[in-house]
């Protein structure tokens, strides 16, 4: 039996205790091909228990990086440790780690059951013990009935997660998953999300996931880790990421967000004032940041954290005119494009929560204003 | 570890290609020699180009030559033409009537022992002019009919598997703008599978340039093909006019195999550019 | 008719007169009397009088075939060699059709003309080059005495030795060619996940590639075994006298002796031999296309 009385999920946050020794550790790690840097001097820290994701478009780095986690790729330079073990020469089949394919990678010419026995076998585990871990691990991911199949009698669901059980089913110290739920589609996505998270509560293995889609990142995630250029640009808790964005990438590539480019005018540790042209107004900042005075710097603020209305709002920060120039109905929210004087276009999102909202339409002068908490000042 | 394992492959590779040159290269090599002993070099006269002029000023080689050239374009021609057919029919309709049989009718000259096809064959003309008088005696008829039969399986491999990979949508949209289906194959389907008709094509005139034993069986008196003479001299030892020959042939077929794999790969990559 | 129907009908009916017919002659030929005339057999049947049909079906050419044992020792011969043959093929060709399968795209196109570059060229003339480089007085005995390896020069043209190389030789493309289909559509992360569940890399290629390749090794085994079974070009040119192959037989039968019913059941012999083989490869091969979609 599967021990599922378990190592409690990260509900603290070690990351953010000095006591607490990282289980996966990368020191500058790096990785070249030819003049290419698909990994660039990377140093991070995952904790034990945690689901981390790494967050990026395609050609990012986070497929390199993780190949090098599993073994396939040799690190150019930098080191891996897992579990205080230094990891980075040792080959894919000696590594205390497994992997789950994009592809799922599943032998097409063994069943479902000889696919999950796979790795036990090369383990030289009992035989009667092999029959009794692939059985609990086929029953955990809810395949009981499909042992005899082939992969190609599956469906796509069906073979997602027998490519779970494989990689799960030698208890590894480090699961690796590229890209888990790429392959399904979006109803069956949301619901594996959440059996992913509970299965990782039940066994307490660290994953890595790989993911360019934010949402499943978003859900499944302990931290994010956003990467660009072979570099993480930024980790953090799902909130800390969304709402605390360091930089406009970041604030651009998880959510949507407006972005004004603007120039510190009043620069106190309690509030700044940023004077953007684009905006044509002074944007209000209730907490202090760090630039230099009369220094360029962008503010961001989120779409759902706009109010929009036709009669003009109390006070006078953070308030512009414009007219609607376009709405998308989404069913659960309408998003309203506003032009601005400026000509600058402001997205703003509003619930539908009742069924006849008052109804701002096409080409209606409004007003838009924000809390002075919301914007977000980066300065990159 | 990964460098040890290529270095085994390289080593393999190498040594698989080295096996599959190195005699055509001797050939050619030797074809220079002044030496009558074909492979004791003669370095006092060599190079030497004597065994070209003496080749081609071989009545006996010309002819035959001639008679293996005028066999080779009919046979091509028209295995082209019934290899497309077949390969058509079996890549495009999933069903019809003969289908199996018509599919095991191709698959098996591929691998019939050639003396079993080219005794049938004869068998077969030799019973078709005592009942009906046709075709009166053998000769580049029936040769040509005998390289057919086989030629147009090898094009019908061809031109099918270049079907499977076809976007049938281009041939849906066709219809769907209002050509008839004779109009669509001629319009859209053989020009996009015109790099395989050609390659058929080739190989068709290869296979019946180099056939010996199914020529054997059904040429006549008089029709001797290239192969047959050179065989028969082959027989009785080496000769220097046949490396010479060998090395006219290498040269003429890596030139064209060459040149067609570069414009065919051309026009793949535009194919893929457009898509 | 339909359109359908009139697309396949020209093939169709070619083949099956000028490929499926003639073996029904082969085989009523099989059952015919020699006769010294043109053509050398006596037909199976005659008009004898007004309404009799007088048809004579006669045995004595299988029955010969089976008490003259120089028949069957060919066959059998012919069969070792053919196996011997595939098998080297097999070794020497899988290594080179999975090299070229793992080579980068641009020189796996390179490498890939250079195995079909031979097949181009005349087999006749391929073959003729052994005879060069394997005669007395041939390149290799020279080079090996100029080495200083050998003194007198070793005899290799005109054995066995010989002819397999040959046929080695003259089929390995057409081993190499459906492997190399085979293991090119392979998902190599298939092997990368069988390491990453713990098998070296040789065990995964034991465990993955090779069950996996299975079909390609089979139908390109038998594109070397089926044909080499009956050949005829490399025995004679290569084997010497001595070399009994089937294909050599019915030949011999067929020109020298002019004994077209014992060539013809000779034929039919063979053919029944191989014909479970062809279907034996056309079954693999159209399981190998229903794989690929």
């Amino acid at each position: 039996m599967i021990d599922v009385k378990a190592i409690p999920a990260v509900k603290a946050s070690p990351w953010n205790d000095p006591n607490v020794r990282p289980y996966v550790r990368l020191e500058r790690l790096t990785k070249s091909f030819g003049d290419f840097k698909a990994v660039d001097d990377i140093s991070l820290n995952i904790y034990k228990g945690e689901i981390f994701c790494l967050l990026g478009a395609s050609g990012c780095g986070k497929t390199t990086l993780l190949r090098m986690l599993g073994g396939f790729e040799t690190p150019t330079s930098g080191r891996i440790f897992i579990d205080g073990d230094d990891m980075t020469g040792v080959p894919p089949y000696e590594r205390p780690v497994n992997m789950m394919f994009q592809s799922y990678a599943l032998f097409p010419h063994m069943n479902v059951e000889e696919n999950v026995a796979f790795g036990l076998k090369q383990d030289r585990v009992a035989k009667h013990e092999i029959a009794e871990r692939v059985a609990t691990m086929l029953e955990l991911v809810k395949l009981g009935g499909f042992a005899k199949r082939k992969p190609h009698q599956l469906s796509g669901g069906q073979r997602q997660r027998v490519a779970l059980a494989r990689s799960l089913v030698k208890r590894p110290k480090l699961l690796l998953l590229d890209e888990p739920l790429g392959a399904l589609d979006k109803k069956l996505r949301e619901h594996t999300q959440f059996e992913l998270i509970s299965l990782q509560d039940k066994l307490g293995v660290t994953f890595v996931v790989v993911t360019h889609d934010q949402e499943e990142a978003m859900t499944l995630a302990s931290r994010i880790g956003v990467m660009d250029h072979g570099e993480i640009v930024q980790a953090g808790t799902p909130t800390e990421i969304y709402e605390f964005p360091s930089s406009k990438f970041v604030a651009d590539f998880v959510g949507s967000v407006n972005i004004f480019e603007g120039k510190l005018t009043e620069d106190e540790p309690q509030y700044v004032r940023i004077a953007s042209e684009e905006l044509g107004a002074t944007i209000y900042v209730s907490h202090g940041i760090s630039a230099a005075p009369d220094a360029t710097v962008w503010a961001a603020v989120r779409p759902e954290k706009i109010y929009m209305s036709t009669e003009p709002p109390d006070g006078t920060d953070n308030t512009v005119r414009g007219a609607v120039q376009d709405i998308a109905y989404l069913g659960d929210l309408s998003i309203y494009l506003v032009k601005l004087p400026t000509g600058k276009i402001v997205r703003v999102t509003r619930p539908n929560t009742s069924r006849h909202a008052e109804a701002i339409t096409w080409d209606q002068q409004v007003y838009l204003s924000w809390d002075a908490s919301s914007p977000v000042v980066v300065t990159r | 570890m990964n460098d040890r394992r290529s270095f085994f492959m390289i080593t393999c590779i190498a040594f698989g290609f080295a096996f599959l040159y190195i005699p055509i290269l001797s050939m050619m090599v030797f074809s220079f020699n002044a030496s009558k002993l074909v492979t004791v070099w003669d370095s006092a006269n060599s190079p030497t180009l004597k065994w070209y002029y003496s080749l081609l000023s071989n009545e006996e080689i010309l002819d035959a030559a001639w008679i293996s050239l005028k066999v080779a374009v009919i046979n091509a021609s028209g295995s082209v033409i019934l290899g497309t057919l077949a390969g058509f029919g079996l890549a495009r309709f999933a069903r019809f009537r003969g289908r199996f049989t018509l599919n095991a009718m191709v698959t098996a000259p591929l691998v019939m022992p050639e003396v079993i096809t080219g005794l049938s064959l004869l068998l077969l003309f030799v019973a078709l002019e005592q009942t009906i008088g046709w075709p009166a005696g053998r000769g580049i008829t029936t040769m040509t009919i005998g390289h057919m039969t086989f030629s147009m399986a090898y094009v019908c491999v061809v031109v099918q598997s270049r079907l499977a990979t076809f976007d049938t949508a281009l041939e849906e949209a066709a219809m769907d703008l209002g050509a008839r289906p004779p109009k669509v194959f001629f319009v859209i389907t053989l020009p996009i599978i015109f790099p395989a008709i050609l390659s058929g094509w080739l190989l068709a005139f290869t296979l019946s340039w180099d056939d010996l034993v199914i020529s054997s069986f059904t040429s006549g008196p008089g029709s001797s093909t290239l192969p047959m003479v050179v065989f028969s001299k082959v027989r009785l030892g080496v000769s220097p006019e046949i490396n010479v020959l060998a090395t006219l042939t290498v040269a003429a077929v890596t030139l064209i195999i060459v040149g067609v794999s570069l414009w065919m790969a051309r026009s793949a990559r535009a194919e893929k550019l457009a898509a | 008719m339909t359109g359908r129907g009139l697309v396949v009908v020209l093939p169709y009916l070619w083949l099956l007169l000028f490929f499926v017919v003639p073996f029904a002659i082969v085989l009523k030929i099989s059952f015919s009397d020699v006769d010294l005339a043109i053509p050398p057999y006596k037909p199976l049947w005659e008009w004898t009088g007004k309404n009799a049909l007088a048809i004579k079906v006669n045995f004595n050419n299988y029955v010969f075939l089976f008490t003259d044992s120089l028949y069957i020792k060919a066959l059998l011969n012919s069969l070792k060699v053919a196996f011997f043959s595939s098998l080297l093929c097999l070794i020497i060709g899988y290594p080179m059709a999975y090299g070229i399968a793992r080579a980068r795209p641009a020189l796996r196109n390179v490498l890939l003309l250079l195995v079909i570059l031979p097949f181009w060229t005349s087999l006749l003339l391929r073959v003729y080059a052994w005879i060069g480089l394997l005669k007395a007085n041939g390149v290799i005995n020279n080079v090996l005495i100029w080495l200083g390896i050998i003194h007198e020069p070793l005899t290799m043209l005109y054995t066995p030795f010989a002819m397999y190389v040959g046929i080695v030789y003259s089929y390995l493309p057409f081993l190499i060619l459906p492997l190399y289909a085979n293991l090119e559509k392979m998902d190599w992360q298939l092997l990368e996940a069988a390491e990453d569940l713990g098998c070296r890399p040789w065990q995964a290629f034991y465990k993955i590639t090779l069950p996996l390749s299975r079909n390609g090794m089979l139908a390109g085994s038998m594109l070397v075994f089926i044909p080499a079974v009956g050949e005829f070009v490399i025995p004679a040119l290569l084997g010497g006298p001595n070399a009994l192959m089937i294909g050599r037989v019915l030949w011999d039968e067929f020109f020298s002796n002019r004994a077209w019913p014992v060539a013809s059941a000779v034929a039919i012999l063979l053919l029944i031999l191989l014909v479970p083989f062809m279907m034996w490869y056309q079954s693999v091969q159209s399981n190998e296309s229903a794989g690929s979609k």
